[in-house]
């Protein structure tokens, strides 16, 4: 399937949504709920995905193969069967790896302008 | 949670269906969460406000999927796309073009404020509805109406205008100062009439429009003020009017004031003005006209006109549109209306035939978990956007064509030559696109998505076969058929009609005539000897011009005016009931009938001798002497006509289509051209110069030009045609009209045939394994070629007897522009008959081939 993606580098920028959901599904799998949950955790609040905004973005996600959909619910939320999971794949891993180094290089030549505290 | 669940509809169904549980889990996750009556209202609002974006980005994104699908599969079908966005085209563009020329003439609002109260007021007497008013009769109806805020008075006039380029001749109008406050308009620099203007001692002055300040002024500001020499005469510029502002006609370039002296409102025939005025506020149509008849009954009994009643006439200027016009447009409306839903529904069938055909990618698309909503949208979005490309192409082939179809542009409206492109045309096209692109689209979507993934998966290609989707294109076809034939039998019936009216005789020859206009200026040629002379000096140029047959002038040549009709009056002759007492006055120099080829019946031609000191004589036309001398030698009989007085018959020549060929004219009386004393009757001093050549006559134009300026250098020449073109000229609305339908009928006669070949070769490509097993059992040829034809001959029997039932309905509604073709004309019907069939033979022609050729081997190893 992985060569039938474009290079990661063609999925960026990545919009914000598309990242945190990402984030939230880089290290275990997690149905709808719990990323909105995971997402405004990370951000202490500041970005609450709405139902329509996360569903939007998990189905393009799922056309561009970033993520896949899975049934093997892990064995702790045995109280709802029909829960839809998502786990990020190889694919998926590596735009989020290429859009973090596009980030870091952004943050980098900001702060060789004055823009931002840390190193020049 | 209800009204949660009712808000995803907002969702195409596709993402509900997938994620609306979730969405649904999570809100009541959310929901839970919140306590408290506001803070259940928050999240109310919030999620609610969220919602509408989000469902038009999943929209959007579905869409952008659907477009670059349908890209991609028609761009490996474009033979196919082509055919679909050009029959597209044709049928929008067609429907947009003749739509938009109609709603120009017949419906858009006039452009002025408050259109609606523009009233045209005229007089009726006997069968003239529109009859014009006499300054006098002016005068009294404006004194006495209290129906309308205003009330003003015009007529066209023209004047030879001299600037620094050649003399030229310029159309305009004469108005009273009240015209532009009807009109509620305002110049675009300086001032309007005013009542000082209309006295008889005040400098001239004049108002321009925006094309003459342009062109003939250098469009510069400091033409206000200025003078401009019209016929001679200074007049000082006062106004320029805004561009676009037309009126009376799209012709006028000026306007001048009337000066009306004591003279003028001396006789009550002498009637010359078109009133034009503005309904109070509150004041209806009806109640206009009542009052003005009351008037007019009134006027009658205090100043008795003899025998003829007087009576008044209130029109709405929007009205000014004669029935013909009226008809041809509507004509050409339904006609192209019928070629758009012949359009469409070939297209119904190319889509129709494609989705058969594509069944088994939308089962296996299904099959992959794709839901019915899904596919029936990828399938009208790929309909639509056809449509789009349909519709854009069709839009430019309207604004193409529009001017083609000027001619059907009536001069009474002070309306532009052609319609502007603007919203309500795109709009028009827009909503013909979209009903186009979902009426062709959603049939064919349903049906294709009728049956269940299973069977279509399993039968492949074979399915469909004599079900309810061959009968739905069948019933296509049949309606095809109906409307093409419906479009062959009203074009062929109107190009008989127009055949018959143009072989109508006009009373002269046509060919071989060089006509020109050189309009004497008054007061320079107000005096006759100068005018005399200028007649003399051109006629006898021409005369010695090599190849030169004939030539002489009259003052207006039959078929470029019609008016000029005025009263005739026989000693002992009462008038007839509904017959007016009237004759065309014309006056001519000697030569004149011979020049036009008008047959001289009796006596003579009218002759130099012909003087105010000789007897006053007249030659008149062959059924002035049938309406007032019957049964009588009309030579040396006497009549009085109106202001010529007492007149001597001295020759009878054959009649003319004065009005044009259509129409019935009055009975003509010649006046010899020197029977009129200085500053008599100078609008029907003769100005026509009519020229008989052997060869072409448009090979002497610049001669005659020549000897014009030899005769007079100011002297501006105007209108060089020939005779021919007038003629022609007089029927070309009606030539444009024809022109236009036919090309829908040769148009809706290939989308036919088109529709049947595809019907059968569809037919032909899923019956190929049944042809082969009858091949391989025996069949012959013939047997093969039957069994195809049978089908279409059914199918275009069908349609040609429901097309034939229709056209005889809809040409009993265009009886009055048959010109006495009747509506079942057999020749028309028979004819239009043998083209439908043979273009259903014609369509099935290829399919048939093809069936022939059928290998049995071939078509039954196919399984």
């Amino acid at each position: 399937m992985a060569d039938q993606h474009p290079g990661p580098e063609a999925l960026l920028p990545l919009p914000a949504a598309a990242f945190h959901i990402l984030l939230a599904v880089a290290d275990e799998d997690r149905h709808g709920y719990a990323i909105i949950q995971d997402v405004a955790a990370r951000t202490g609040g500041a970005l609450k995905l709405s139902a329509g905004t996360l569903y939007r973005s998990i189905q393009r996600m799922l056309e561009q193969g970033l993520l896949v959909e899975t049934r093997q619910r892990p064995a702790r939320e045995e109280d709802d069967e029909r829960r839809r999971y998502y786990r990020i794949t190889a694919y998926g891993a590596a735009v989020a790896r290429a859009e973090t180094r596009r980030l870091a290089q952004l943050v980098r030549l900001a702060r060789q302008r004055g823009f931002a505290p840390g190193r020049a | 949670m209800r009204l949660y669940r009712a808000l995803l509809h907002l969702f195409p169904a596709s993402f509900r269906i997938e994620y609306g549980e979730e969405m649904c889990r999570i809100f009541a996750r959310r929901r839970e969460a919140a306590s408290g009556p506001l803070r259940v209202t928050a999240l109310w609002l919030t999620t609610s406000f969220e919602m509408i974006p989000e469902a038009l980005q999943v929209h959007w994104d579905i869409l952008r999927q659907d477009l670059r699908y349908t890209a991609r599969t028609l761009g490996r079908s474009p033979g196919f796309a082509a055919t679909v966005v050009v029959v597209a085209a044709l049928g929008i563009g067609a429907s947009t073009a003749v739509v938009s020329i109609t709603d120009h003439v017949l419906v858009r609002a006039l452009p002025f404020p408050r259109p609606e109260e523009l009233v045209k007021v005229w007089q009726k007497r006997l069968e003239y509805t529109r009859f014009e008013l006499s300054p006098v009769a002016f005068r009294d109806w404006q004194r006495l109406s209290t129906s309308f805020s205003a009330m003003g008075a015009y007529t066209p006039m023209a004047a030879n205008m001299v600037s620094s380029a050649e003399p030229a001749r310029v159309d305009g109008t004469r108005v009273t100062a009240e015209i532009f406050h009807v009109l509620g308009v305002q110049p675009l620099a300086g001032r309007l009439f005013t009542a000082d203007d209309e006295r008889e001692s005040a400098s001239a002055t004049l108002i321009i429009s925006h094309r003459l300040w342009q062109t003939a002024l250098g469009g510069d500001r400091g033409a206000l003020g200025q003078k401009v020499l019209l016929d001679g005469e200074p007049f000082v510029v006062i106004g320029i009017m805004p561009r676009g502002f037309i009126f009376p006609n799209r012709d006028a370039q000026f306007w001048q004031p009337f000066r009306f002296g004591p003279r003028d409102y001396q006789d009550r025939n002498n009637n010359y003005l078109a009133a034009l005025a503005r309904l109070k506020p509150g004041v209806s149509l009806p109640a206009a006209r009542t009052e003005m008849l009351l008037i007019a009954a009134q006027l009658d009994r205090q100043f008795p006109n003899g025998d003829e009643g007087n009576s008044a006439n209130v029109v709405l200027l929007r009205d000014e549109v004669s029935a013909q016009t009226r008809m041809l447009l509507n004509v050409l409306s339904a006609a192209a209306l019928c070629l758009l839903l012949i359009a469409c529904s070939n297209l119904a069938n190319l889509l129709l035939a494609r989705a058969l055909a594509r069944r088994k990618e939308w089962a296996v698309r299904a099959a992959l978990g794709a839901g019915r909503e899904r596919l029936l949208r990828q399938m009208l979005t790929e309909s639509l956007m056809l449509a789009l490309l349909g519709g854009a192409l069709g839009v430019l082939l309207a604004v193409w064509a529009a001017p083609l179809l000027v001619r059907l542009v009536p001069h009474t409206l002070p309306i532009a030559e052609l319609p502007p492109l603007d919203v309500r045309l795109l709009l028009f096209a827009g909503s013909v696109t979209l009903v186009t692109g979902l009426g062709f689209g959603v049939l064919p979507a349903l049906r294709a998505c009728g049956g269940t993934v299973a069977t279509n998966l399993h039968h492949g290609d074979r399915g469909g076969l004599g079900g309810r989707k061959q009968r739905l294109r069948s019933v296509l076809v049949v309606a095809e058929v109906a409307a093409c034939m419906l479009l062959l039998v009203s074009s062929g019936l109107l190009i008989r009609a127009l055949w018959r009216i143009q072989e109508t005789d006009p009373g002269f020859r046509r060919e071989g005539v060089l006509t020109l206009r050189t309009a004497l200026p008054w007061p320079k040629y107000a005096r006759t000897a100068p005018r005399f002379q200028f007649y003399n000096r051109v006629l006898e140029g021409a005369q010695s011009l090599p190849g030169v047959t004939g030539a002489a002038y009259i003052s207006y040549l039959p078929m470029t005016m019609r008016g000029g009709i005025w009263g005739v009056k026989v000693a002992g002759r009462a008038p007839r009931p509904n017959e007016s007492e009237n004759a065309s006055v014309r006056f001519v120099t000697p030569g004149f009938f011979a020049a036009l080829g008008i047959p001289r019946k009796q006596g003579r031609d009218v002759a130099e001798s012909d003087t105010m000191q000789s007897l006053q004589i007249a030659v008149v036309s062959e059924s002035f002497v049938r309406r007032y001398f019957p049964d009588k030698d009309p030579l040396g009989q006497v009549f009085e006509f109106s202001f010529l007085r007492m007149r001597t018959i001295a020759g009878v020549v054959g009649d003319v289509r004065v009005r044009g060929m259509e129409r019935d004219s009055e009975p003509q009386v010649y006046i010899p051209y020197r029977q009129v004393q200085d500053g008599w009757f100078t609008f029907y001093a003769p100005k026509d110069l009519v020229v008989r050549t052997a060869g072409d006559p448009m090979r002497h134009a610049p001669a005659l030009r020549q000897i014009i300026r030899s005769a007079d250098p100011e002297q501006p020449v105007s209108d060089v045609r020939l005779l021919a073109d007038i003629v022609d000229a007089d029927t070309a609305p009606r030539a444009v009209q024809v022109r236009v339908l036919g090309a829908f009928a040769a148009l809706a006669f290939l989308l036919a045939g088109i529709g049947i070949h595809g019907l059968l070769s569809f037919t032909v490509s899923q019956r190929t394994q049944e042809i082969g097993v009858r091949v391989a059992l025996g069949a012959q040829p013939r047997d093969i070629l039957g069994l195809v034809l049978r089908e279409s001959l059914v199918l275009g029997a069908l349609g040609v007897t429901l097309g034939a039932a229709l056209a005889y309905a809809a040409a009993r509604a265009l009886v009055s522009l048959l010109a006495g073709i009747t509506p079942s004309d057999p020749l028309t019907f028979s004819a239009a008959i043998a083209l439908a069939l043979a273009m259903t033979l014609a369509g099935s022609l290829l399919p048939a081939i093809r069936a022939l050729r059928v290998d049995p081997s071939t078509a039954m190893r196919i399984e």
